[in-house]
């Protein structure tokens, strides 16, 4: 294997990471207050169409457009529009008191519906204008640390990516330093442990959870922007491959024990597996077709992506099986909580 | 003066309603969702919302072949359906339908390439009892996990979906011959292992499997002593044990008999249906069954109501698309805005609101 084909095989694993980085990340802060939140997916896809449209319709109607406004523009329009699938998901499963798993996935289904449908309609809604594409954003989205980048194998490494994959790492540790060292971080997680204490303190569970969700769910969305204006270069595609993305940023959760500093190299090993097929020797793709009787090395591409899930799936087991202090899972995950019920 | 201490709205749950109450609020939401859904269309397209509806049902039932397809999607639904209510009324999560049809759906494309010399009948029979081991199989799995250790259910299921998403993507290949990423028709000349046409109409098979699942497990939850284990358990885990049930065992079976079903789903589709395996033979049925099922409390009758509204929808949307020269996700949009409106309301079924100042009155009744 190549020094280049390595790097390059980095470069991919650190750009794919981020994606599922920031949807984990928002996902675990909805988690630790008790609401699985199955719309992660959905989430993703409306950052994702909601940065995309604002954009291009800035860029279609501006005749210079501001790199500056369509920074601003892409990223305000994903959050709000995150944080609103959030806040429908808040409002039926809180204030409504509907199933948390049925209306997740509800907002899936909703979320990639209105995402595929203008994503596929934008251009006509804007009096067909040929190929859907902001390329002053996404270059905005694209710009490297000028310098940094041409600094050899290193640069290459560390410094070619945009603003956003670094942001996700700083996320990552603000989140986990708000979750563990602050006093409203230990409010959260008591939300999410038992929410009758948590309400017997003193704290507004319904407020917790709430805000946790509709913020979580802002970040998740983030994931979903990076995609459409990194990851496939400010266009868009079709292809659910936003919403198999969603999954995995719901198994990196629980890959990383609910811990966001863990997201940020679990989503990396994530994005290596991801790659395995492109960039794993080719002598030893071989022997392990043949071992399966293979013909074509082409074929264990499809084995190598499972690689992800089946990981997730030894974890989710070892940690129940354990069932030890270190297991981070928030114990109300998934139950909903009323007061007068108890 | 300490009215001002009360909040503005209580919420109090109501004892029961009368049947007729409950469906009233249901269909209310329901056309307050079109409403709704009139209005995004009409905000985004400027067509007017009525033609558009008027298109949707020309979509679904405008010919008798679409009528037919809607019948044949609707009886596929529906059969995932109930293979998840038995799962969901004992509240094990079942999110892995998704994988267990496509595991079906993959082992009856196996028969149907390896076992081509068989005869008809006899391969039918074949294809259906393996289906049902496969997909029982891959709902197993997560079943003795949560059994034993409590493993949780809801997103062991979901990974089990692309493993299973990654394994047909890998036989999908595997059985290419032309680098297509396709097996294309399977027996396109001989229809080997194709349902065959009864009455000389195609869907009949389909319909009489799925109708006779759908039955089957009707008086399975409402009569059968199984039935009334999977509602204790799905009730209090605790009562159950304390009631002297094999919690584990209650588990292990319901999820062999849900899995099977959904399973057996996949071989409607793929020998029935679609002739054909790929990723996408599914098509996130396996998620929207799960919604079906819950909003019909696992009710056969209503689950069938239930996917034929969906269905109906989702073909209604495929017609606006090629009509008005949309986008055929429009009709998930639509989907999700009545979904949404179906969830909420059952709140106002199990609970009524009482509005400050008027507890008085209440009490006084």
């Amino acid at each position: 294997m190549t020094l280049s084909s390595l790097i390059s095989w980095i470069q991919g694993a650190i750009i794919f990471g981020t994606v599922i980085m920031y949807g984990s990340i928002g996902e675990t802060l909805t988690e630790k207050s008790g609401n699985l939140n199955l719309g992660v997916p959905g989430i993703m896809y409306l950052g994702g169409i909601a940065s995309l449209a604002s954009t291009f319709m800035y860029e279609l109607n501006v005749p210079n457009p501001n790199p500056v406004i369509c920074l601003i523009l892409a990223m305000v329009s994903a959050f709000v529009a995150s944080a609103l699938g959030g806040l429908i998901y808040s409002f039926l499963t809180i204030t409504l008191r509907a199933n948390q798993n049925v209306t997740g996935l509800t907002l899936t289904i909703f979320g990639s519906g209105v995402a595929n449908f203008f994503g596929g309609s934008l251009n006509k809604l804007a009096g067909g204008v040929g190929q859907i594409s902001v390329p002053v954003t996404s270059s905005v989205f694209r710009t490297n640390i000028p310098g940094l980048s041409s600094m050899g194998a290193v640069g290459k490494i560390f410094f070619s990516y945009g603003f956003m994959a670094y942001l996700a790492i700083v996320i990552a540790i603000v989140s986990q330093y708000f979750l563990s060292k602050t006093k409203t971080g230990l409010n959260l997680r008591a939300v999410g442990e038992n929410p009758a204490t948590a309400d017997a303190a003193g704290i507004n569970v319904t407020r917790y959870k709430y805000l946790s969700t509709c913020i979580g769910a802002g970040i998740s969305g983030m994931g979903g922007l990076f995609y459409v204006m990194d990851y496939i270069k400010g266009t868009w595609a079709n292809d659910g491959s936003i919403e198999a993305l969603g999954w995995l940023a719901v198994a990196l959760v629980i890959f990383t024990n609910w811990k966001p500093k863990n997201a940020i190299w679990g989503s990396y090993l994530f994005g290596f597996c991801y790659w395995l097929y492109l960039y794993l020797p080719s002598s030893i793709s071989t022997k392990l077709a043949n071992w399966f009787g293979l013909a074509k090395t082409a074929h264990m591409q499809n084995l190598y992506n499972m690689i992800p899930y089946i990981v997730t799936i030894v974890v989710l087991v070892i940690t129940s099986c354990r069932k030890n202090k270190k297991s981070q899972a928030p114990a109300a995950l998934g139950l909903p909580y009323f007061r007068e019920d108890r | 003066m300490n009215k001002n201490h009360e909040p503005l709205i209580r919420i109090a749950k109501r004892d029961a309603m009368v049947w007729w109450k409950a469906y009233l609020i249901r269909i209310v939401s329901v056309i307050l969702a079109l409403i709704v859904s009139a209005v995004v269309i009409f905000s985004i397209t400027k067509l007017n919302p009525f033609a558009v509806y008027g298109s949707m049902y020309r979509g679904a039932f405008g010919t008798t072949g679409k009528t037919w397809n809607t019948i044949r999607d609707a009886m596929i639904l529906l059969c995932i359906s109930v293979g998840l209510a038995p799962a969901f009324k004992m509240r094990f999560w079942n999110i892995g339908a998704e994988g267990q049809i496509l595991i079906g759906g993959l082992v009856t494309a196996a028969c149907m390439m390896y076992f081509k010399s068989m005869p008809t009948v006899l391969l039918l029979i074949v294809m259906f009892v393996t289906s049902c081991i496969a997909g029982a199989l891959w709902g197993l799995l997560p079943a003795i996990f949560k059994a034993k250790w409590n493993t949780n259910e809801t997103l062991f299921t979901l990974m089990m979906n692309y493993v299973a998403i990654y394994l047909t993507s890998f036989f999908v290949d595997f059985w290419d011959k032309k680098q297509s990423h396709s097996v294309g028709i399977i027996n396109l000349d001989t229809g080997k292992g194709w349902f065959p046409r009864l009455f000389g109409e195609q869907y009949i098979l389909n319909v009489i499997i799925v109708v006779l699942l759908a039955a089957g497990m009707y008086f399975y939850l409402k009569i059968s002593k199984h039935g009334y284990e999977i509602a204790v358990v799905g009730e209090s885990e605790n009562t159950a044990r304390y009631a002297g049930i094999n919690v584990k065992k209650v588990i292990i079976r319901t999820m062999l008999i849900s899995g099977a079903i959904c399973g057996i789903a996949g071989f409607v589709e793929v020998a029935g249906v679609s002739h054909t395996i790929s990723t996408s033979t599914a098509g996130g049925r396996g998620f929207t069954a799960i919604i079906v099922a819950w909003l019909a409390k696992f009710n056969s009758l209503t689950m069938t109501l239930i996917s034929f509204l969906l269905v109906f929808l989702d073909k209604g949307a495929a017609q606006i698309a090629s009509d008005f020269n949309l986008n055929e996700y429009a009709s998930e949009m639509v989907t999700g805005i009545i979904l949404f409106f179906i969830l909420g309301s059952e709140f106002f079924i199990n609970y009524r609101l009482i509005l400050r100042g008027k507890h008085k009155e209440v009490a006084a009744k």
